[in-house]
Order: C-alpha cells, then sequence, then structure tokens
C-alpha cells in the first residue's frame, strides 16, 4: 500500500523561541514523547531574558505541525529555518576561509573547479562560518542570535 | 635549444597568431609533447593569484576647492587617509579601519566602494594657510569626480608563504584566518603551481616595468615589493620554499573592477583586501618552459605555529602544494584538514582573462626596464636606546 504523502518523514531544522520566563518549560520532552519527534540540540542558549534552541527534527510531516501548534500554545516561537546560513553568492569570492571552521562539512570547496558548495542539510548552524568570512558573504538564515559559538 | 625574444613573441601577439596557455594547461601540454617541443610551440603562460595582500591602497588626487584647502587630516567615510602629501594628494591604505565602524569597514572598503563608482564621503581640515586659506570641507567624490587615483601596492604577490597552524588550547584569529585549537586545522594562501612567482623563480622575465593584470586592468611592476627575500632556502627545481620575492605594483583604479579587488575583514585581526593579479610569461626558451611547469607536488612550504608570538617560530614540518590541496595534511600523525584563503577559481579566472587578452593582441608583453634584486637580508627590527648603534 502507498503511503500517505502526509505521513512521509522531513527533516528540517527549527528555531524556537522562549519568551522570558518560559524557558523553564520541558517543551523539548512534549516534542519528543507527545509528536515522536527525533531531535538533535544543535544550539540551545538560555539567560534571564530569554531561551533558544536550534533544532535539527525529524518526523512525519503532521507531528511537525502539530508540534509547531503546541509550541505556539505554550507561547514559544517556533520558526523553520530553510537556510541556517544565507550565502551572498555576488560578495563570496570562494577562497575557502569558511571550510576552515565548519564543523560539519555543509561549507567545502569543490576540489574540481575550486568553487564554494554549502550543503544546508548537514549545516548545524553554529555560526562560526560568519566571522571566519573575511568579505561577510555569510549572514544568519533566521532571526536567530548572530553571535558565534565559542569555545 | 631555440630561443625567442620578447620581440617576436610580441610581433606574433600583434598578429594574434601567439600561443597562450596557462601555467596548468602547459603541465598537461609538456607530458604529452615533452619540454623542447613544448618551449617551440608556446609562446606565452599566464599566472594568476587572488589572495589578500595586506600592504596594498591608492593614491588619490581630490581635485582643488575654491577657496582651495591644503588638506592634513582626511577622512574618507570616516577612515583616516594620509595627510603627508601635497595639498590634495592623499593615500588610502588598505588595512585603516573606520573611525566608527572600525574594522568592519576600513581603507580596502573605500577602494572598493570607489571602484564600484560608488559615492564616498569626504571630510578634512587644514591650519589654513596664505595660499590654502580653507580650513574645512565636507562633500562626496566618486572616481569620476576626482583626478588621479591609481592602486600603488608596495607588497604583493608574495612567492610563496607560510602555512599556519595553532597548537594552543584557544581559537586563535590571524591573518591566516581562524585558528582551531589544539592543531584541528591548517590554512595556507597560494595559488601553487599558477602563482605568479612560483612560475619564475628566478625573476627571469619578471622585473621592473613589466605589464601584469591588476584588478582587472592593465598595471605594471614598479618595483620590487617590500621584505623582498630572493635569498631563500630553495628546492632543488629552484622554487623558493618560504616568503621569498614580493613586487610592488600599480594601476589605474578606475579601470578596475570589483571582480578582482575585494575588501576582507579578518576577524579580531584587520581589514585587508582580496587583489587580483596575473602575470604572463614569455617562454624565450626551454629553461623558462622547465619553470612554468613546475606542479603543486614539487612546490613546499613550511606550516608553523601562529600561537608562538615571537618572529622567530620554529617550523613544524614540510608540505606540498598537492598535500595542501588534498584537503588534509599529515602533522603530528595526524590527518588535519586544510583550507586556503586564496581563491583558486578566482585566480583561474584571472590566468583565462589575461590569456584572452594576449591572444586577441590586446596585451602585449614587456621587458623589464631593470631586474629585481636577486639577493636580499632582511632585517628585523630591535628594541634599542637612543645612544645605541
Amino acid at each position: 500500500m502507498k503511503p500517505e504523502l502526509k505521513s512521509a518523514t522531513k527533516r528540517i531544522k527549527v528555531f524556537l523561541r522562549f519568551p522570558p520566563g518560559r524557558a523553564g518549560r520541558p517543551v523539548t520532552y512534549h516534542l519528543v514523547k507527545d509528536f515522536d519527534l527525533k531531535i538533535n540540540i544543535l544550539r540551545a542558549e538560555v539567560s534571564v531574558n530569554k531561551g533558544e534552541l536550534v533544532l535539527d527534527i525529524e518526523g512525519r510531516s503532521e507531528d511537525i505541525e502539530g508540534a509547531a501548534r503546541f509550541c505556539g500554545e505554550e507561547g514559544v516561537e517556533f520558526h523553520t529555518i530553510d537556510n541556517a546560513v544565507e550565502w551572498n553568492r555576488d560578495r563570496c569570492v570562494h577562497c575557502g576561509a569558511c571550510t576552515a571552521v565548519c564543523p560539519s562539512g555543509a561549507l567545502s570547496l569543490d576540489r574540481r573547479d575550486w568553487s564554494l558548495v554549502f550543503s544546508a542539510a548537514d549545516c548545524y548552524a553554529c555560526n562560526v562560518c560568519l566571522k571566519a568570512c573575511p568579505v561577510r558573504a555569510l549572514s544568519p538564515g533566521f532571526d536567530g542570535d548572530p553571535i558565534a559559538a565559542t569555545d | 635549444m631555440s630561443v625567442k625574444t620578447f620581440e617576436e613573441i610580441n610581433e606574433k601577439i600583434r598578429s594574434k597568431k601567439a600561443v597562450v596557455v596557462t601555467a596548468e594547461e602547459i603541465i598537461g601540454i609538456v607530458e604529452e609533447k615533452g619540454a623542447a617541443e613544448a618551449a617551440k610551440q608556446v609562446d606565452v603562460v599566464t599566472t594568476a593569484t587572488f589572495g589578500p595582500m595586506c600592504s596594498s591602497g591608492a593614491f588619490l588626487n581630490f581635485g582643488h576647492a575654491d577657496p582651495p584647502i591644503r588638506m592634513n587630516y582626511i577622512r574618507l567615510n570616516d577612515v583616516p587617509a594620509s595627510g603627508g602629501l601635497a595639498a590634495v594628494d592623499t593615500y588610502i591604505g588598505a588595512t585603516e579601519a573606520s573611525e566608527t565602524r572600525g574594522m568592519e569597514y576600513g581603507g580596502a572598503h573605500v577602494i572598493e566602494d570607489l571602484i564600484a563608482g560608488k559615492k564616498v564621503h569626504l571630510r578634512a581640515t587644514s591650519y589654513g594657510t596664505d595660499c590654502y586659506p580653507r580650513t574645512e570641507i565636507d562633500t562626496f567624490i566618486t572616481k569620476d569626480s576626482i583626478n588621479e587615483a591609481y592602486l600603488y601596492n608596495p607588497r604583493n604577490a608574495y612567492q610563496n608563504y607560510a602555512a599556519a597552524t595553532n597548537g594552543s588550547d584557544r581559537t586563535i584569529y590571524t591573518y591566516m584566518g581562524v585558528l582551531l585549537p589544539r592543531f584541528r586545522n591548517v590554512t595556507y594562501s597560494t595559488a601553487g603551481e599558477l602563482s605568479p612567482l612560483l612560475n619564475d623563480p628566478y625573476l627571469r622575465t619578471i622585473g621592473i616595468g613589466t605589464r601584469i593584470f591588476l584588478g582587472g586592468a592593465q598595471g605594471y611592476v614598479t618595483w620590487n615589493g617590500t621584505q623582498h627575500n630572493p635569498s631563500r632556502l630553495r628546492s632543488e627545481n629552484g622554487v623558493p620554499m618560504q616568503n621569498a620575492a614580493t613586487l610592488a605594483v600599480a594601476g589605474d583604479l578606475k579601470q578596475m573592477s570589483t571582480r578582482y579587488i575585494r575588501a576582507a575583514t579578518f576577524e579580531k585581526y584587520g581589514v585587508s583586501m582580496f587583489v587580483g593579479i596575473g602575470i604572463p610569461i614569455p617562454i624565450l626558451d626551454e629553461e623558462m618552459l622547465r619553470y612554468v611547469s613546475v606542479r603543486n607536488r614539487d612546490i613546499y612550504t613550511f606550516i608553523y605555529d601562529y600561537s608562538i608570538p615571537s618572529r622567530s617560530r620554529p617550523p613544524l614540518t614540510k608540505v606540498s602544494y598537492e598535500e595542501l590541496q588534498s584537503g588534509t595534511v599529515r602533522l603530528n600523525d595526524r590527518d588535519v584538514p586544510t583550507a586556503p584563503l586564496s581563491s583558486l577559481r578566482v585566480a583561474r579566472e584571472i590566468a583565462g582573462v589575461l590569456k584572452e587578452w594576449i591572444a586577441a593582441g590586446q596585451f602585449l608583453l614587456t621587458q623589464p626596464v631593470a631586474p629585481l634584486p636577486s639577493t636580499a637580508s632582511p632585517k628585523g627590527l630591535d628594541v634599542v636606546g637612543g645612544d645605541e648603534r
């Protein structure tokens, strides 16, 4: 039997923003338990003023939609990230400086013609590349905190 | 050994019969035909590089205001420019940072904006003189509203350069990019076998007066670059294994393109500028042919730990550009990822453009007016007292 289109699984990145005072809610727990989502936390920033989560989630389309509704009811902003990093191809000179710091291999050089290649699906949304780009051709692809993770 | 002269090659260029190939293409030709035959057939090999070159800048002449001003405090889009020349002359250095935006905008960005035809905010003050009574001016300029605007870069096109890594336990931010702790990456900056001075290791054909591709226009080699040091360690093929020769170059900014001149900011280091340079090498004889057919596997450099704060850092290891370009190098018994800072893609494009110019008879070669120094012994800067020698 053909699976119905709506029950196809998909894997997307999402950006959740918790308003002040909501960071204590176990939202991630509910996303896993109630919506059967496979979650990989790419980035989490929690302070007195805000909470931000960047997640890689995999699940059935209707469960992801359900998760988005649930977040809305909880007062948590739920944004789909189409592109964790916005790549300005006109500005890019294909030098490769960003590939030096990319931990996921999402940014790489095609060694046939030495063009930069960006694979959005592999991106961890860590933002380390933003400041490694000397011509500032990379910018945050979503309205999160653009400050790069540091070690 | 067959010998061609610059004049014979130029004659062929004028009649559009010159055989021109890039320094990458020549490698396959030599493999197929042998050096002697290739030297006969090929007249010119084009080389190129497009990398960050800090020692760059532009001379500008604004023209005189009415009443005139002898500018001594000069700001272009809030970036300080030299007031140490004549009344309305200035030099804007590529690495000078904006007073309002810091290193996110600097001299290189002013230069790029001028090339792009954008309006640039000029502010200048003066103490006023009898002949130049005006004491301040606030206006906008473009490359078309001013007189001369030419790039004059005191040190470009380094013949080879050290590769960088970081052995400390924190990320460091350098002109060689972001270096991850504990040797987690290696960066290098070269076009390798396509790079101009690696294809003419003893500068037989490149000297003062050599016409070149500079930033999309035709420019010239004007002098040796600063820190020019041909007395470096060389491999058997004559190619230096360390930072060696350098060029000072000049060209008309008004004819350049932002495709080949691009402002850059190295995080927590400062402003720099990607400069596109292409140099044609005449195949005067079989010896020149052998030089231009050098391959990445026969060009070496050393990797240094940039976390060591000393001008005499010990090299960690010697690597070839074939290894560096492969994506990983062996360092301390581990495979470490490598990344370039110089764009090989744009360098290839420049070598191709220069090849087309020459093949179309639009670009003639120049025999150097004078050679560049063949030896040097650069000095360090020691801290001494005023009464010491």
